[in-house]
């Protein structure tokens, strides 16, 4: 045994010291394995911006892409159409998008950068199927006085031509709208707003 | 107990394995941190090997990232396939005309510096010498009767053996020299060995892209191993002096 | 409140009575030396591949076609993914570096003799277990050693006769070492033999704890109960289930804290060791990860040289050593089984080799030199001069046993001190 006393003051800061160094340790250690978990390159690669060409999109026609293994729609949308979003929006669940479903630039009744074209993400705010685009007058047998619009199949939710959502419907939210930007005229960038960078 | 350690301390040196090749290699004296040298191999790659060799593990987005390249210079001067930036690098050779043109599909390089390691490919590339009886008139000192013609052949010129006449066992042999070249490349042989230095630099990256940031992160953890030791042992030794 | 809530789990699962039996107030000798810190620091290098394993596992493909890309995936697209596969692959090398060093100590001190003949067979048992797991692991990564590594041993099993052919193709699950092989090694590698060897580990300190730590005089510490002086007992306080049977000599520490902070102090140096080689040297210049194996696996090219990783050479070295197939088969587990035979092999009664006879010291020291020039040999590309080396090795590699097993009845030993020395 030994002779010296034991100092009491010493023992506790050294053990003190040690477990402080220790924890600092377990932390750094632990610092991969939550890292690891991140999006991967793949994914993000998976998950990347992506170039629509709408040049040869016609008045009144609607294209899908996808973005994030999400359905993209782009429609090019008629002087009439935009004329009758103002029509019915006695009957929109959210008529001004106070819902966050959307960036801010498409807090608007068009819903988009430019009115003539809507960018929407294809997905029903129900319970995530793709809707149907009802056009020509295909979409009055849901709505009446309403001739164009987005009908989901599954459970009946009806959107209008601004993506936004009617009311007595079992989905909840306006249609989502993607963050994305115009590179030209002709070429509209899904994933960034304009001047976002990654 | 000492003796045991001192026995086994004179035993290590036996027990590095013979590497397996039987041509002198010489040394390639590559730097990771060299950017312009990682950049220059990087461009020798594309132009020269990617008709052929892929390396589907490596994307271009990381390689112009750590190379320090902006994405839209690399993608013009060193991406010719229509890939994106966040691609891998591949090329569009058919696996089974790679069969017939070459007898085996020309392999993926990704990692053959891990394989090879960089002092055999900095040698490979650089012991072609003319043999008419192979079928693409060329053949190599490292990797004898390799199916893969000499690509650099334009940079260095049509590379040749020289031998010398020498006395081994009292007998005149023709002693292998060494390699020269024709002349009719582009480059000198110092530029053309910068070159392929240049090449293997860039292929040892592309074989393990996170060696400069794994070493950098070592420093540090070595650092805090050491302070956490000296804690350890402090407190360790102030409650042992309850013994004895 | 909170002392209630103790007191309340305590009374339903004897939590803090457990940790005082086994980590806190279990009498350990003072004079545990550096050879005994390497039990404490394969159960830290078991955790740590346990938890490696898990995450490799997130993003580890296990079938033919994907598992060599995935394994550069974790490499280059998953954050810290390389950290990740580094510390898997430098575990398993510094677990077997480890467990080699702790199964010498055993040797050296006799503490595979009796009462602790049990732990001795468990811990067999483990490295047994930790050999099938190594090898399966080193299977997953799908590259050319992997494949051809597992080709060679698994054909082993042809040389048993009658059921050895259909033995391999049932291993295999296919005709040749296959996806099916690699899927069946993965199930194995990730589950079953973990659990396998987390309960052996239990098991291996249960025993250790019933019968006690050995210590480098190989004195006993525990005595019968009434045989000391009050003077002679340990002033430290000790669990009562130990000094209810025994009266413990005052040459022992509590195991908190004593132990725990000598065996920190351990950790921290092995800490260093292991960074060294993750951060700096990974590959260990081709003996941690083999260079043939950054090649995706290719059943119609052979590598030059197939060698298995550097913890199994000297085995191999020694099935390659007898000319026939079977004969090499069985003496490469015969060596195996000559170690777990060990308490019965030496019919000795002096434990540590500090009171052995100088013969019994040097069969130690040459058996260790033998044991790793014969990973030497298996390891590297064959040469003629090896071929005979190897014989001569693998002879004197079962020499130590015969040897031990003929002085060690009437050793001539020095007497055994009454109190524990340095």
């Amino acid at each position: 045994m030994s002779n010296t006393p034991v100092d009491n003051s010493r023992r506790r800061f050294l053990t003190v010291a040690t477990s402080v160094v220790g924890g600092v340790g377990v932390v750094g250690a632990a610092v991969p394995f939550i890292a690891s978990w991140n999006p991967s390159e793949r994914a993000k690669a998976a998950g990347a911006d992506v170039e629509v060409d709408i040049s040869k999109l016609e008045p009144g026609q609607m294209m899908r892409v996808e973005w994030r293994s999400k359905p993209v729609w782009i429609v090019r949308r008629t002087k009439a159409i935009l004329d009758a979003l103002a029509g019915h929006e006695d009957q929109l669940r959210d008529p001004n998008s106070d819902e966050d479903q959307q960036p801010t630039f498409a807090k608007n009744r068009y819903r988009s950068l430019k009115e003539e074209y809507l960018v929407l993400v294809g997905v029903c705010t129900h319970l995530g199927c793709s809707p149907q685009h009802m056009k020509d007058g295909q979409f009055e047998e849901f709505v009446e006085g309403v001739p164009d619009g987005f009908f989901c199949p599954c459970h009946g939710s009806k959107f209008d031509m601004a993506g936004r959502v009617f009311q007595s419907v079992p989905a909840p939210l306006n249609l989502a709208v993607p963050p994305y930007h115009y590179m030209d005229d002709n070429r509209i960038l899904l994933g960034k707003e304009e001047g976002e960078v990654a | 107990m000492r003796k045991l350690i001192l026995l086994v301390c004179l035993l290590v040196p036996g027990l590095a394995s013979a590497a397996g090749s039987n041509f002198p290699l010489d040394r390639a004296d590559y730097d990771l941190t060299d950017k312009a040298s990682l950049q220059s191999g990087a461009q020798t790659f594309m132009n020269y090997c990617l008709g052929c060799h892929q390396m589907q593990y490596q994307r271009y987005q990381r390689t112009f990232k750590d190379l320090g390249i902006p994405d839209a210079i690399g993608e013009e001067y060193l991406q010719f396939t229509g890939d994106k930036v966040f691609d891998h690098i591949r090329n569009a050779m058919p696996v089974d005309s790679a069969k017939t043109w070459f007898g085996a599909p020309p392999p993926d390089l990704t990692l053959v510096a891990r394989v090879r390691g960089a002092d055999w490919l900095y040698t490979y590339l650089r012991t072609f010498y003319e043999d008419p009886s192979k079928p693409f008139g060329v053949n190599n000192k490292v990797f004898p009767d390799v199916g893969m013609p000499h690509v650099l052949q334009e940079l260095q010129g049509l590379p040749r053996e020289t031998t010398e006449e020498q006395l081994v066992d009292g007998e005149k042999v023709q002693r292998y020299v060494g390699i020269k070249t024709d002349g009719s490349g582009l480059l000198s042989e110092s530029e053309y060995d910068k070159v392929v230095l240049d090449l293997v630099n860039f292929l040892v990256y592309t074989g393990e892209p996170v060696i400069l940031e794994r070493e950098a992160l070592g420093k540090k953890v070595l650092f805090f191993i050491l302070v956490l030791f000296i804690f350890v042992l402090l407190l360790k030794k102030e409650y042992w002096r309850d013994v004895h | 409140m909170f002392k209630n809530l103790l007191d309340w789990i305590e009374y339903r699962i004897p939590m803090m009575r457990v940790a005082n039996m086994h980590a806190i107030q279990y009498p350990a000798p003072k004079n545990m030396n550096f050879w005994y810190v390497f039990g404490f620091l394969a159960t830290i290098v078991l955790v740590n591949q346990i938890v490696t394993g898990i995450w490799l596992t997130m993003n580890f493909v296990p079938s033919a076609e994907g598992a060599f890309a995935s394994v550069e995936y974790i490499m280059r697209d998953v954050e810290y993914g390389w950290l990740l596969r580094y510390m898997h692959s430098t575990g398993a090398s510094a677990f077997f570096v480890v467990v080699y060093l702790h199964m010498f100590r055993g040797m050296i001190y006799g503490s595979y003799q009796k009462p602790r003949e049990l732990l001795w067979l468990f811990g067999m048992f483990i490295y047994l277990a930790l050999m099938a797991e190594a090898f399966m692991g080193y299977v997953l990564p799908w590259g050319q050693m992997s494949y051809w590594g597992a080709q060679v041993i698994v054909s082993l099993f042809s040389a048993i006769p009658v059921i050895g052919p259909g033995l391999v193709e049932w291993i295999q699950g296919d005709f040749v070492i296959s996806g099916a092989t690699l899927n069946r090694f993965f199930a194995l590698h990730v589950i079953a033999l973990p659990l396998v060897i987390v309960i052996l580990v239990f098991l291996h300190i249960v025993a250790l704890h019933e019968v006690g730590s050995n210590n480098p005089d190989g004195i006993e510490v525990k005595r019968p109960k009434g045989s000391l002086k009050e003077e002679e007992k340990t002033k430290f306080e000790m669990h009562e289930y130990y000094t209810k049977k025994y009266d413990i000599i005052d040459d022992v520490v509590p195991f908190f804290p004593h132990i725990v902070l000598k065996d920190l102090v351990a950790f921290s140096v092995f800490l260093a060791f292991f960074s060294y080689v993750l951060f700096f040297n990974p590959e260990m210049w081709g003996k941690f990860l083999e260079h043939p194996n950054f090649e995706i696996a290719n059943p119609l090219k052979t590598p030059e040289h197939i060698f298995p990783v550097w913890y199994f050479t000297p085995f191999y070295a020694i099935l390659k050593a007898v000319p026939n197939k079977l004969l090499g088969v069985i003496a490469m587990f015969a060596a195996i089984a000559a170690l777990a035979l060990l308490p019965w092999l030496d019919r000795g009664k002096v434990r540590s080799w500090r009171y052995r006879s100088g013969l019994h010291k040097w069969n130690l020291i040459v058996f260790a030199i033998v044991f790793i020039f014969l990973g030497y040999l298996g390891g590297t590309p064959q040469a003629n001069w090896k071929i005979i080396a190897s014989q001569i090795l693998t002879v004197m590699y079962f020499g130590f046993f015969g040897l031990l097993w003929l002085y060690s009845k009437n050793e001539s030993t020095k007497p055994l001190p009454a109190r524990i020395t340095k």
